[in-house]
């Protein structure tokens, strides 16, 4: 969906949200609360600027209005692959996004993501996968990487992980998979709006992730780990 | 991947600590050793990413319970196609550290 | 004698490191917590899917640790390993440690577990902050032969100090993935010393992405790790903008630079080529005022000037 369109219905009742290159910043209206809006368009690649532009509108947040909610709208192809991000250290522009986001949950700032075109890998670490709730419309497309490229990568065919994806939602990309395995809290159908409200009435600052993937069958050992080394000697 | 087993028996029971040797990387193999009431007998499992090779593990097992006698030990190993030279070596390395870790605890 | 960090193995490393007899092992090898997702492709699982994690001490102090395993999948993060990593930093949160040390060689997500490694991945990520949030220091050192990518790399950047050795690597894409997409004319993953310009640890250590650089030995890696436990912890606002500041200059001088030597260069460097031959102490003596950060130190009084504008807006 185009961004104009998921804000649209984020906020039928009003909102400054502006693009500027492929970042989107400012503001809508939901309910009672007035929350600041965070995100990238065009499937864009997130490179060290783009990492460095969100994180300076999430501390400006955090000094501009204290406690207001953050909504991200992720669409990002991942991060970008250039020689030249790497070399100036792509890993810690987006690490010091990563922080920012967490800086504010912890200064008391609920923190939504919603996916509405593509997530992939890096691109996503650093701010939708660091939200309290984190949503996708449910035709998002969520991955680490294509079967195909994967098929290449670790030497397995591509038909065999078709395969195997229909009766596992650890391989195949796909916003339901995410779902399953506690990735993503909950898909956005219908009224945006309603969607939006309810999830800041629920907000939890704790990674309740794992036990997500656990209630919901997709991700079975994560949570009894974490447990486990919590009680051992 | 290929599940092989091998029991010898009247072997030295023997004292140690569980104890763990080698990285489970191409051409390389884990091995674990564990202590268990197996009657004298020592019982070793492998794992293998390399089909078709049990009468060589076969005989390097027969191999290394001929120089070690070692008994109510279970072995499990975890191998990513070792040739038989390193698989001998870890095992010897890993009884060694088993029996060693043992005397340090007592 | 000295022992070669580099040429260790995870269980050798966190020996080497720790006072002798205090490594303790949760989940160790024989709880057999291996990976469910493996077995299905044909793989075999490691009995400990490639991370030790537990605790011990150095130094007499008490530190929670892990450790991963490159020769197992590249240290690949899948769900198992992922879910050790959280709990011991979350069990951190609880028991207050000293610090937590975390000797990462890693790709990244395994891609054999794609999803549940993303997520695993998204995970430590934010337990680490949460240990550093509840005031333990997390300490990263790099030194492997697989160095630290893929989302790992921005995960050891969450961290309140990377240690990295000249053979560490550090970054977020690998080489050999960039020269796959972007072709040979981006990035050339065969020239070993454009890759170690790019990500090597002394150009990691002149730009500021790691606190401490020190030559591959276990002791070198001990003694600069009492060094930042006794550092402790700086979780605080203006330290991320401190950091914003520094990353926003960062890009300011050095993006338009082609290469790492552009970028020495521009620290003050007047032989950028002398630097891939200095011992580690030769390195750091004549790096003193030529990392990225003293330039910004230099120019505090000038960033105070800029008076009421705040160092984050852009």
């Amino acid at each position: 969906m185009e961004w104009k369109k998921v804000v649209e219905k984020l906020f039928p009742t009003g909102h400054e949200v502006h693009q500027e290159g492929d970042l989107l910043s400012g503001e809508g209206r939901c309910g009672k609360h007035t929350v600041a809006v965070i995100g990238t368009t065009n499937h864009t690649e997130v490179g060290v600027e783009l990492a460095l532009a969100m994180a300076a509108a999430v501390l400006a947040v955090i000094h501009n209005h204290p406690g207001r909610p953050i909504v991200f709208l992720v669409d990002t192809s991942g991060q970008r692959l250039r020689h030249r991000d790497e070399m100036l250290g792509l890993n810690g522009y987006m690490a010091h996004l990563a922080k920012c986001v967490e800086m504010a949950r912890r200064r008391g700032h609920p923190i939504i993501s919603l996916v509405y075109e593509q997530a992939l890998s890096g691109g996503f670490l650093a701010n939708g996968m660091m939200a309290d709730v984190c949503a996708a419309l449910p035709e998002a497309e969520i991955r680490v990487m294509g079967l195909a490229a994967m098929a290449r990568v670790t030497r397995i065919s591509e038909e065999r992980l078709t395969q195997l994806s229909i009766s596992s939602p650890v391989f195949a990309p796909g916003a339901k998979n995410y779902l399953l395995m506690g990735g993503l809290d909950v898909l956005w159908e219908g009224d945006l709006s309603a969607c939006l409200k309810d999830a800041l009435e629920h907000v939890d600052a704790n990674d309740h992730r794992r036990v997500l993937g656990l209630e919901r069958g997709g991700r079975l050992l994560a949570d009894v780990v974490v447990n486990r080394v919590s009680a051992s000697a | 991947m290929e599940n092989l087993k091998y029991r010898f028996d009247n072997g030295k029971p023997t004292q140690g600590v569980t104890a763990i040797v080698g990285v489970l990387g191409s051409g390389n193999l884990e091995v674990l050793v564990e202590p268990a009431a197996l009657g004298g007998a020592c019982e070793i499992e492998v794992k293998t990413a390399a089909n078709g090779f049990d009468r060589i593990w076969q005989a390097v097992m027969k191999d290394f319970f001929a120089r070690h006698r070692v008994g109510d030990i279970r072995i499990s190993v975890n191998d990513a196609g070792a040739t038989p030279a390193i698989v001998s070596l870890r095992l010897d390395q890993a009884i060694e550290t088993y029996i060693a870790q043992g005397k340090i605890k007592t | 004698m000295t022992h070669s960090y580099y040429e260790s193995s995870a269980r050798a490393r966190i020996a080497g490191l720790l006072d002798a007899d205090s490594f303790h092992e949760w989940l160790p090898a024989a709880d057999r917590l291996t990976s469910p997702h493996l077995a299905a492709l044909e793989q075999s699982a490691a009995f400990d899917d490639g991370v030790i994690v537990g605790r011990g001490s150095i130094a007499g102090k008490q530190v929670f640790f892990a450790a991963q395993e490159g020769g197992f999948m590249g240290g690949a993060v899948g769900e198992v390993h992922g879910a050790k990593i959280v709990g011991m930093l979350e069990r951190a949160v609880r028991d207050h440690p000293a610090a937590v040390l975390l000797l990462l060689e890693t790709g990244g997500v395994r891609l054999q577990e794609a999803n549940a490694g993303l997520i695993a991945v998204s995970e430590v990520m934010r337990a680490i902050l949460s240990a550093r949030a509840a005031g333990v220091p997390v300490i990263v050192a790099i030194g492997g032969q697989y160095g630290c990518f893929g989302g790992m790399g921005i995960a050891s950047r969450c961290a309140s100090a990377i240690i990295i050795s000249e053979e560490g690597r550090l970054g977020l894409s690998g080489p050999e993935v960039i020269e796959t997409v972007r072709g040979v004319e981006e990035y050339d993953s065969r020239d070993r010393a454009l890759v170690w310009r790019t990500v090597g640890g002394k150009h990691r250590y002149l730009l500021g992405e790691c606190d401490t650089i020190v030559p591959d030995s276990m002791e070198a890696f001990q003694r600069a790790i009492i060094a930042c436990i006794n550092n402790g912890e700086d979780w605080s606002l203006e330290a991320l903008e401190r950091e914003h500041q520094l990353l926003g200059d960062r890009v300011q001088r050095f993006g338009s630079c082609k290469d790492g030597r552009d970028i020495w260069r521009e620290l003050g460097w007047a032989d950028p080529d002398a630097i891939a031959m200095m011992d580690n102490d030769e390195f750091i003596a004549a790096a003193q005022g030529r990392r990225a950060k003293d330039l910004e130190c230099a120019d505090s009084s000038a960033l105070e000037k800029r008076g009421d504008k705040s160092p984050h807006s852009i």
